[in-house]
């Protein structure tokens, strides 16, 4: 049966995309001057979250310094930390 | 201060309770901003308003500025022009109340860097004697408008 040995040949190349497509994580960090109600209020307004996750998040960059608030392709991680730097967050992008 | 700046009313707008000293200030700041803007993009003062997309690849942080950076630019310019406009009004709609917090948030973001503000600053009063009082009670007063603009559009979000 053929099905089996086209998959062996497939392997490596689908592995080889995997890697290329890991995913691209978006970090909000810590900083004096944004306030905890106006970053969970931006968490709210640019990804939908409910006020209990921007929260959740806003504290996690409160007390950890930082927080991942989205991820996705590197086209996607971009919008998102665009949008952020538009609203003035001190955000940044890496593949994870 | 425990009176509220800013309601939001039956009609979907919001009603804005502010004194003709504040209106002045609010008016006058975004000029300020927009010639530092201007006049020299590299200040350092700046800097929290343009932080990097790509902390490790100079490349693609060079090509994140050229595609976003006169987007991002442009973005703050407008949201500054709304609130030097409508400063003097007592009703604002919803995007204009969104165009404000983020023209705030610019302006404290800027002010705060100068000032070098650390979390301790949103403890107590400001020492009359510092002399840079005056300019943290202008921070300290864009952080109360700030807030209380924010908990006005916020109720308006879905809850969980």
């Amino acid at each position: 049966m053929a099905a089996p040995a086209e998959v062996e040949v497939e392997r490596p190349a689908g592995r080889a995309r995997v890697e290329e497509e890991k995913p691209w994580i978006v970090i909000v960090w810590n900083d004096p001057i944004n306030l905890m109600s106006y970053v969970t209020f931006v968490l709210q307004k640019l990804f939908g979250y409910s006020r209990e996750k921007a929260t959740r998040l806003m504290l996690q960059v409160h007390h950890e310094g930082k927080a991942v608030v989205s991820s996705g392709t590197r086209e996607k991680a971009e919008h998102d930390v665009s949008r952020l730097h538009a609203h003035g967050l001190w955000a940044t992008m890496r593949q994870d | 201060m425990f009176r509220r700046p800013i309601e939001r009313t039956r009609d979907g707008d919001f009603r804005l309770a502010l004194s003709g000293e504040e209106r002045e200030l609010l008016r006058g700041l975004p000029a300020q901003l927009r010639s530092l803007l201007e006049a020299d993009p590299a200040d350092p003062a700046l800097r929290r308003l343009f932080p990097p997309a790509y902390e490790e690849d100079p490349e693609d942080e060079a090509e994140y500025r050229r595609l976003m950076g006169e987007e991002l630019l442009d973005g703050r310019r407008a949201a500054l022009e709304t609130l030097e406009t409508t400063a003097g009004r007592d009703r604002l709609s919803e995007e204009d109340v969104h165009a404000w917090i983020g023209a705030l948030n610019d302006l404290r973001l800027v002010l705060g860097t100068r000032l070098d503000v650390t979390e301790d600053v949103y403890e107590g009063e400001p020492d009359p004697r510092d002399p840079l009082a005056p300019e943290l009670a202008v921070y300290g007063y864009l952080t109360w408008l700030q807030d209380s603009l924010v908990s006005a559009v916020a109720d308006a979000f879905p809850s969980p």
